[in-house]
């Protein structure tokens, strides 16, 4: 608790009669991998929607490095330094994939009402960029078209967007999703290659790639967090097994 | 205060109004359930005026005309629909834009091709050129038709809308198109008939106007604008929204164009009220929208369960 | 940009190195119609690059944007008819009456998305319109005629046509050079990918709101300037210049020269113009036309015409 970036306590949220998450507390320590998992409609998306602020909870509040931040926007939470990647990949298609990386390092470095230099010539910009590039491995497709590289570089794409804002923590919304055993794998070592520098908060679907990386693991189960623990724990853990592994495997 | 004539302002307003009605109740719907912006919506309205017109002018019935008219209108309706809009609907909305905005200029010059370019007058039969008095107040009798027609098909439109199978599937596309999707419904046959009707509305709306006014070229380019604050207010793909709305702002238009001037001398020099006023009250709709966006963005009575 | 070495480089270094000569052409051929021909076709193209700047780069589909030619029209018929004639003070006047109204209305279009935005825009250049049709203090449906041009130092001076008209390509090359620039600067990356993936950007910590808001202002200002030389130009302006079918043309001519291209719009107005020009001529029926060509190019030629000219290098180098 002490150590803690990000803090959750009570967060509701309901559509109508439909409740999607309900009373849900979570912590993130400062470095750590942490890992939500739960089944198809546990209501992950809608979680990660709220702690983005692209979804306003009904009641709950969120802590980030101590500061309440349930009712700011979903800008001001990126410039706070909480950076969030989507699970349908929503790179800017038309751009070259510099270009998309580039639009990161401009929203969370003061403001955009330039109206007059060319930011292809503005070398700060660029080289920060391109570190973020270099470290998801596309430094040599940086001028290509980001909808002419395959799915598995949008997602990684999709990472070093979220490494350019220079964020303290990372939101990623299942970023193996759709991708083949060995980009899988590519991702995993880019994401634990992180681990210490970042902490890291992401929903998964894959269980191989989530107890490889992860420090814990959080189950999700309509709405309700059922457990908090390490992966060995988790792992063990019969109520999981019986609520969510187990449907699975069965 | 001269009381006939505010009692005849409200009854001109109340026309207005159910006017706006008739032709927002398909621009609503096309938009709440197509996702489609059409633009040559008052197309449909001039269309029907010089069908009607046409049908009067060789039977001399105007019961003949309307009904002919609506028909005809219906048909026109859609076959937009099957060769040009059913295109669109998948594309953005610029392109809707583009599509129906020639689609005006090529109605407007077909019209000009076949009926020349000075308007045609539609004469009444004599029974509703009268006019009907009660009391010591004269209304002219067309005039009350016409809110009797408006009346009935609003209530029509209601009973389709509530009571109709083919009114769930409307009222189901409105709030939530995929679900319809997903029921299996013949999607296709759905929007060609929403969107028939939804023009034909337009057309009765132009047949009931023209005998006032007559039928001429581009008549509906200035009501549709009207038409779209209507759908604004009222709520996108709501008939009842578009049914209250529609009167609200038939009647504040036509009462501040005629008293606006009266109420600001209560406040101003008689001179000032009287250069502003006409100003304002050209204003006064589009500030009714601009409020009601500030305050409820969804429009007065949107769809139930509308996103 | 490679001016030089594709066809389509050569094809606008022609048309402008054209621009640059065209009144002396005109007058060495006797055709001084045709300089009327090509202010007009200019004034709508700075219009037109205005609008695209929203619409092209920023995915804001207005249709009201002919009411901010009619501001700035009228930012000269009002004064001049009070016999105001200081160029200064109409430029200036246009520039922030369109700037305000933009901003207020901008602020409310801007809150919602598709066709809502669309008929907003529509309605509010329609207020616009209806306004100045009810104010018979300035001729109301009849117009005012401007009697003098917009007076400015004599270098700058307005008068005779082969002044109006270095103005008019003057306002339009700065035009062009700003909307370049913007679009390339810090405030058009945003607004670009923003056209695109709106919430995409909110995440990366851009308030999309207030970007778009200033770039729809920044447009409507441009588009006053067209005003201000459309007086200038017509000497008689009318409520009749800021109709919404006025709005739709400004929209056909910046998709009929291709959006989101600096100089797409620029083609579109004068291919526009000219065939308005041949068509009427020809039959009294040329809208028809028109429409048809309208359905046919959004079924079936995305790009524009410079689409067409960017074809041609693709064909050259295939080959």
């Amino acid at each position: 608790m002490s150590d803690a970036i990000l803090d959750i306590e009570g967060l509701h949220k309901n559509f109508g009669g439909v409740v999607a998450t309900e009373n849900v507390n979570l912590s993130v320590e400062r470095g750590e991998i942490h890992a939500i998992i739960g089944p198809n409609g546990a209501g992950k998306t809608t979680l990660i929607a709220q702690l983005s602020g692209q979804l306003r909870p009904n009641s709950g509040s969120i802590r980030f490095e101590g500061r309440d931040i349930t009712t700011l926007s979903m800008a001001s939470r990126a410039r706070a330094g909480l950076a969030r990647s989507f699970q349908i990949t929503s790179v800017i298609l038309p751009m070259t994939l510099l270009e998309n990386v580039m639009l990161a390092v401009q929203g969370t470095s003061g403001h955009s009402f330039g109206f007059w230099s060319p930011v292809r010539e503005d070398g700060k910009m660029t080289d920060a960029a391109m570190e973020s590039l270099t470290r998801v491995g596309l430094d040599n497709r940086a001028d290509q078209l980001a909808g002419s590289v395959s799915h598995g570089e949008q997602r990684q794409l999709e990472v070093a967007i979220t490494l350019a804002m220079n964020p303290r923590l990372l939101l990623l919304d299942e970023p193996m999703a759709g991708m083949g055993k060995e980009e899988t794998g590519h991702m995993v070592e880019i994401l634990k290659a992180l681990k210490g520098d970042k902490s890291i908060l992401l929903v998964e679907h894959d269980m191989d790639a989530v107890f490889n990386m992860a420090d814990r693991l959080s189950v999700l189960v309509n709405g309700h967090i059922i457990a908090t623990d390490t992966v060995e724990n988790i792992r063990n853990n019969a109520e999981v097994q019986r609520a969510y592994l187990g449907d699975e495997h069965a | 205060m001269d009381w006939n004539l505010l009692i005849t302002q409200l009854m001109n307003g109340l026309q207005l109004g159910l006017l706006l009605f008739l032709l927002a109740s398909g621009l609503t719907l096309i938009f709440g359930i197509m996702d489609f912006i059409n633009l040559s919506h008052g197309s449909f309205y001039m269309v029907g005026a010089y069908f009607c017109g046409t049908i009067v002018a060789k039977t001399g019935s105007f019961v003949l005309g309307i009904l002919f008219g609506l028909v005809g209108v219906f048909i026109v309706g859609a076959l937009v629909e099957w060769f040009i809009a059913r295109k669109l609907y998948r594309s953005d909305h610029l392109d809707h834009v583009l599509v129906t905005f020639g689609l005006i200029l090529i109605f407007d010059t077909l019209v000009h091709m076949i009926w020349g370019a000075s308007g045609m007058a539609i004469p009444l039969p004599d029974v509703l050129n009268g006019q009907v008095s009660i009391g010591t107040l004269v209304l002219p009798t067309y005039r009350l038709l016409i809110i009797a027609a408006g009346l009935g098909v609003a209530a029509f439109l209601y009973v389709l809308v509530t009571r109709t199978r083919l009114g769930m599937l409307i009222r189901a596309g409105a709030s939530n198109r995929t679900m319809v999707e997903a029921l299996g419904v013949n999607i296709n046959r759905l929007f060609l008939i929403v969107f028939a009707i939804g023009a034909s509305m337009a057309g009765l709306a132009g047949m009931l106007i023209a005998p006032i006014t007559e039928a001429s070229i581009g008549m509906g380019n200035d009501i549709i604008i009207i038409a779209f604050v209507v759908v604004i207010v009222g709520g996108i793909g709501s008939v009842k929204g578009a049914f209250y709305a529609g009167l609200i702002i038939g009647l504040i238009d036509t009462l501040s164009r005629s008293y606006l001037d009266d109420v600001l001398a209560l406040s101003i020099p008689i001179e000032y009220a009287e250069t502003a006023a006409p100003a304002i009250s050209a204003m006064m709709v589009y500030i009714l929208m601009a409020v009601v966006l500030a305050f409820r963005p969804q429009g007065l009575f949107p769809p139930a369960g509308a996103r | 940009m490679q001016l030089l070495s594709t066809r389509r480089g050569l094809f606008y270094t022609a048309l402008l190195v054209f621009l640059a000569i065209a009144p002396w052409v005109f007058q060495w051929i006797d055709q001084p119609f045709y300089l009327d021909l090509l202010s007009r076709a200019l004034i709508l193209g700075i219009a037109a690059v205005s609008l695209n700047l929203i619409l092209g780069y920023g995915g804001m589909v207005s249709l009201g944007h002919a009411a901010y030619i009619g501001i700035g029209a009228y930012c000269v018929g009002i004064p001049a008819y009070y016999d105001f004639y200081s160029g200064w003070l109409h430029i200036g006047l246009a520039l922030s009456v369109s700037a305000v109204f933009a901003l207020i209305t901008g602020a409310i279009c801007l809150r919602t998305k598709g066709v809502y935005f669309i008929m907003i825009t529509m309605a509010f250049s329609q207020m616009v319109y209806y306004t100045f049709l009810s104010l018979e203090e300035y001729g109301a449906d009849d117009g005012l005629v401007i009697y003098l041009r917009s007076e400015f130092p004599t270098w700058l001076s307005m008068d005779g046509a082969f002044s109006l008209y270095y103005w008019i390509l003057g306002v339009l090359l700065l035009s062009l050079y700003f909307v370049h620039r913007l679009i390339h600067a810090r405030f058009g990356r945003v607004i670009v990918g923003a056209k695109f993936n709106e919430l995409r950007l909110q995440s990366l910590g851009v308030n999309t709101y207030r970007y778009r808001l200033t770039c729809y202002v920044i447009s409507a200002m441009i588009c006053s300037l067209a005003g201000v030389l459309l007086g200038n130009f017509t000497s008689f302006i009318s409520p009749e210049m800021m109709g919404w079918t006025r709005s739709g043309e400004l929209i056909f001519m910046v998709i009929m020269g291709g959006v989101s291209t600096v100089l797409g719009p620029l083609l579109g107005t004068i291919s526009f113009v000219l065939l308005e020009e041949w068509l009427a001529a020809i039959t009294v029926y040329w809208h028809l036309i028109f429409g048809v060509l309208l359905v046919v190019l959004v079924l079936y030629g995305k790009g524009g015409l410079d689409g067409l000219l960017g074809l041609m290098d693709r064909g050259k180098k295939s080959s």
